[in-house]
């Protein structure tokens, strides 16, 4: 909708702002459209420092921590390069971390064979502690109510807490956070822990129990 | 959207009359609902029933950011400096020791610092700020330049302000009077604090005004 020259001399307020009623504004302020104005130059460079010289004499830290939003949300190239790199670098170096682990288990082989116990000592429904096969590897051995020997580290698989066997129930028990383990295979059956008990190989020659291997297990 | 860079804010404390409904009109802004950004300060209460609204003044190099240890305070491309970011600001403080013109507050019980933002929502689609809105005498006016000259004719605006040896030019307006406008390069804010009247060059008669002959001769 034109306006005429004489209807605009007649708002009073045109002596205010000559163009308040130039079409696309319609009031004393509040609706004008953004481009009706000159646009200033580049206005995402405005952050000037206290003492007025140029950005490239500021301290580095001046840059790394822009006041305005613009040059604070900007990443650079280079910057995201920086993190891809870095990243991916870092993803890979445990990748490598891992494989020599795995290669240095496989190179130390079986631990030796070692008796720890005597059959006669555990009669069924009994328990015994003993390490294996270094000196600070706690295990346990129980003997079922059936006569059957099984042996486990007694390291809880969720935090590391000793386990503590309930052979009447035929579990062993986290106190630490309520897990509990089927004391004839290992497995979790309630509480936090996901993984299995290694289970200790072992082998019964006579009267003599001896542990032969370490099962590390996963599920 | 950002501020139009044709509108500007304008305060003219000596209009102020002290109503509070600016500070009302803040309060309902749903974006801190029961919380006055502005502030209506008392210059000196015993002697004088004269108010003055406060308002962020939006500095071109804010001394709240510059202080920032938590780098929370942004300000827009427009220059509208921003309230601080919620994920980022440690509510400690600083900012609030810092500004000049004691426009930011910390609130503990929400950890956060939350300033005069001119009314960022409605300023950044071209309405005017609630409190410009609601102000009866329009201490609080945003407008053109044109506007404030034709509403104005006495008062010239001024946006250059001297605290001690810090100048800080804004983009809030205050409007000063003409003639002394085009004098004073700057609004000195903290002159009115000083107990002794700045230092004059006094020249008294003495004794010895005069030049002896005879003073440099020795005997």
């Amino acid at each position: 909708m034109r306006i005429s020259k004489s209807e605009m001399a007649q708002d009073p307020r045109s002596a205010i702002d000559p163009q308040i009623n130039t079409p696309g504004r319609e009031g004393l302020t509040g609706t004008a459209p953004v481009n009706l104005y000159a646009r200033p130059p580049n206005r995402e460079q405005v952050t000037i420092a206290p003492d007025g010289k140029p950005m490239e004499m500021q301290p580095p830290w001046r840059r790394d921590f822009p006041i305005d939003a613009l040059q604070d949300q900007y990443v650079e190239r280079r910057d995201f390069m920086k993190f891809l790199v870095l990243t991916s670098g870092a993803f890979t170096t445990g990748q490598l971390w891992l494989a020599v682990q795995n290669w240095w288990r496989r190179r130390r082989g079986r631990p030796e064979t070692r008796r720890i116990a005597s059959v006669a000592e555990l009669p069924p429904g009994e328990a015994q502690l003993f390490a294996y096969p270094g000196e600070h590897d706690a295990c346990i051995v129980a003997r079922l109510p059936d006569g059957e020997l099984v042996a486990y580290r007694q390291k809880c698989t969720h935090l590391s807490c000793a386990v503590i066997p309930r052979i009447e129930d035929g579990t062993l028990h986290c106190p630490c956070h309520e897990g509990v383990f089927d004391l004839r295979t290992g497995r979790p059956l309630a509480g936090p822990p996901r993984r299995p008990l290694p289970r200790i190989a072992l082998d019964v020659r006579g009267d003599d129990v001896f542990a032969t291997d370490v099962e590390w297990r996963t599920s | 959207m950002a501020k139009p860079d044709y509108l500007h804010f304008f305060i003219d404390p000596s209009r102020c009359i002290g109503c509070q409904a600016c500070v009302h009109a803040c309060t309902e802004c749903d974006t801190h609902r029961g919380d006055a950004m502005i502030h209506l300060e008392y210059v000196d209460r015993g002697q004088s029933q004269q108010t003055v609204p406060v308002v962020c003044m939006h500095c071109e190099q804010p001394t709240c950011a510059e202080v920032c240890p938590a780098d929370a305070i942004k300000r827009s491309a427009d220059g509208v400096v921003q309230s601080a970011l919620q994920p980022r600001c440690i509510a400690c403080g600083n900012c609030v020791l810092a500004c000049p013109f004691g426009v930011p507050e910390v609130y503990l019980e929400r950890q956060i610092m939350m300033k005069c933002d001119m009314c960022y929502d409605r300023t950044s689609i071209g309405k005017r700020p609630m409190c410009a809105t609601v102000c009866p005498s329009q201490a609080l006016f945003f407008g053109t330049r044109e506007q404030i000259d034709q509403l104005r004719p006495q008062s010239a605006p001024a946006n250059r302000f001297q605290f001690g040896a810090q100048t800080i030019t804004t983009r809030v307006f205050t409007m000063v009077p003409r003639r002394l406008a085009s004098a004073v390069p700057f609004v000195d804010v903290t002159a009115a604090m000083n107990e002794e009247p700045p230092p004059r060059e006094i020249r008294l008669k003495t004794v010895a005004a005069e030049w002896d002959p005879y003073a440099d001769i020795e005997v």
